[in-house]
């Protein structure tokens, strides 16, 4: 096996053992990327210097004896999660050279074990998007189809860890985008219940909404990752004050006792392909077979959760987006001779289409005579939809879900019309609007190949029971174990 | 129409933007598409719904009143487009 295909657990044994050194790990990752990364367009920075110095410093702590189970493992972090002295650019151009001056308490924590970070993966600009289309910097390609979009708007995160050229990532889910694209690439993603996990130095797109993840190779790296992660931090007033489990003791259980449930309306769903469809009714009988009840359950405002969310996550948008404004940090215009022209010029040359597109119609919903309307509207079905999850947690431990509609769709399919686009989150952003956990885990492939994604959701705080799910799911399938074929890339036909 | 070219331009205002005349006939169709399949909500009955801001039921988060160190002037300014003895440089406000 060669060293950038390992696991975070495997690294980690290896590491322990001292059978490798996180400089031959890392250097192993930064080959592989340099091989690779012309195909997939996974990064926006990769600072090697910087990580072989971390590796270093791992090995040295290694060494003494002091090793956690991240230390001198190479990573990539989605490019909106700052890191002091690296580049963070939220893949816009109005942020191409900012250099943040402090960590996010995330990278803290994973500096603290001494973790190594290989560089910031390319995502859709400011996180608004589904394909990676809307990156302001680069494309990035599935690595299962160099033609197709590898999801959004982790997509670098997710196309990384599918690629080997990072060992794991962290993403971040506004309204599915650690879960659509790790369905997409054949990864393991989780969004974290709304509070687990410290937002503190992630650039903000929907607050309400927004959370950082792990996409990982497998279901016990994500439960290694979620470890370090999660907890709480008096740095975001968001963030929950409750005990965080060691989620790899959730990894062991059996099936037996817990109910899966399984909504009448997403089966319903228009635009389902047959092939998702199949893939995830094969996954929820494997799941009964290993022991696990089955009910039905109903989410009746499902069909209304793409029009509550494409309200409420703009119009947080449009105000977070304000503090772009040529001033403190970021592109400015400096040609203009007046305050407001410098406003309206900077922020239209740093921001792409589809971030002015979200934030006109944000702030349009919140404006005076549309609030109640628009705002007003969609945050009480925003309420219905809450109702609609804990009568069903009534009846079940988990539900199980497709990810998305479909495999990963071709690049440049839906780039122009937004409403198709958006379309394509049905099933991942009501766990967004809930702030309720989520896990896509692989469980199949298309006629044509391509991965296709389970998604398990639970109630608050209730990450374990996704995880023991996942796990025993993943234990008794091989799809994990698949690779994309890299070695002779197809021509590039985009 | 959903919303008109006026009415794109007149929010785009309100948010600081310029939107390029190029693309305004084109943002101002998709934005009226997205608008109308928003009204869809209409057909849901929220009478006597409470509306929802945030999803966890976190109320105000409090801590101490400590000092604490917070960042020198040459980080806050170090991303600065323009800046000039520890201060940021904005176009001039008031005409005189």
């Amino acid at each position: 096996m060669k060293l950038y295909e390992l696991t975070i657990k495997k690294a980690h044994l290896l590491l322990k053992k001292k059978e490798i050194s996180s400089q031959e790990l890392t250097r192993a990752v930064l080959d592989r990327i340099d091989a690779v990364e012309e195909h997939v367009g996974a990064y926006i920075t990769v600072d090697s210097e910087m990580a072989l110095a971390q590796a270093k410093i791992a090995d040295k702590e290694i060494s003494r004896g002091n090793i956690s189970p991240l230390t001198g493992i190479p990573l990539a972090l989605k490019d909106l999660i700052c890191t002091k002295g690296l580049r963070t650019t939220c893949a816009s151009r109005i942020l191409e050279n900012f250099v943040p001056p402090y960590d996010a308490t995330v990278v803290k924590k994973l500096k603290k074990q001494a973790a190594v970070i290989v560089g910031k993966s390319n995502m859709d600009e400011f996180a608004m998007g589904s394909s990676n289309e809307h990156s302001g910097i680069k494309l990035t390609h599935n690595p299962w189809d160099q033609t197709r979009i590898p999801g959004g708007s982790s997509g670098g995160s997710a196309a990384a860890t599918a690629a080997d050229m990072c060992i794991g990532s962290l993403g971040s889910d506004t309204g599915g985008s650690i879960r659509q694209p790790a369905s997409h690439c054949g990864v393991v993603g989780m969004k974290p219940t709304y509070g687990r996990v410290s937002r503190f130095g992630l650039v903000a797109f929907a607050s309400s909404l927004d959370q950082i993840g792990p996409l990982t190779k497998d279901v016990t790296d994500c439960a290694i990752l979620m470890n370090v992660i999660s907890g709480y931090d008096s740095s975001d007033s968001t963030s929950v004050p409750e005990d965080v489990p060691d989620y790899t003791l959730s990894l062991n259980d059996g099936l037996k006792g817990m109910v899966v449930g399984i909504p009448n309306e997403y089966s319903a769903a228009e635009g389902l392909d047959r092939d998702v469809s199949d893939a995830v009714k094969k996954a929820v009988k494997k799941i009964q077979e290993m022991g696990a009840g089955c009910v039905e359950v109903s989410l009746p405002h499902t069909e209304h959760a793409v029009a509550a969310y494409y309200v409420i996550a703009p119009s947080e948008a449009s105000s977070n987006l304000a503090r772009y404004d040529g001033v403190k940090y970021g592109y400015r215009d400096k040609n203009k001779k007046s305050l407001m022209e410098m406003y309206k010029s900077t922020r239209s040359r740093g921001f792409g289409p589809e971030v002015q597109r979200r934030i006109i119609i944000g702030t349009y919903s919140l404006s005076a005579g549309y609030y109640d309307a628009y705002y007003g509207k969609a945050s009480q079905v925003r309420t219905l939809i809450i109702e609609d999850f804990k009568k069903a947690f009534k009846s079940c431990d988990v539900i199980l879900s497709p990810v998305a509609p479909t495999p990963a769709f071709k690049i440049g399919e839906k780039v122009d019309d937004p409403l198709t686009m958006y379309l394509s989150d049905i099933f991942t952003l009501s766990a967004n609007l809930a702030g309720i956990p989520g896990i896509s885990v692989p469980c199949g492939f298309s006629s044509k190949g391509l991965p296709i994604g389970l998604q398990i959701m639970a109630k608050h705080f209730e990450e374990e029971k996704l995880f023991k799910v996942a796990y025993n799911f993943e234990q008794a399938t091989d799809f994990h174990k698949k690779k994309p074929n890299l070695d002779k890339p197809e021509p590039n036909k985009v | 129409m959903k919303i008109t070219k006026e009415e794109v331009l007149h929010v785009a205002n309100l948010a600081r933007l310029d939107v390029d005349k190029v693309l305004i006939d084109k943002f101002a169709a998709q934005i009226g598409t997205i608008l109308e399949y928003v009204d869809t909500l209409n057909r849901v009955d929220t009478k006597e719904v409470t509306p929802t801001s945030h999803a966890i039921f976190l109320t105000n988060a409090f801590r101490d009143d400590d000092e604490r160190q917070s960042f020198d002037s040459d980080s806050v300014l170090s991303n600065a487009p323009e800046k000039e003895d520890g201060n940021f440089i904005v176009p001039k406000v008031i005409n005189s």
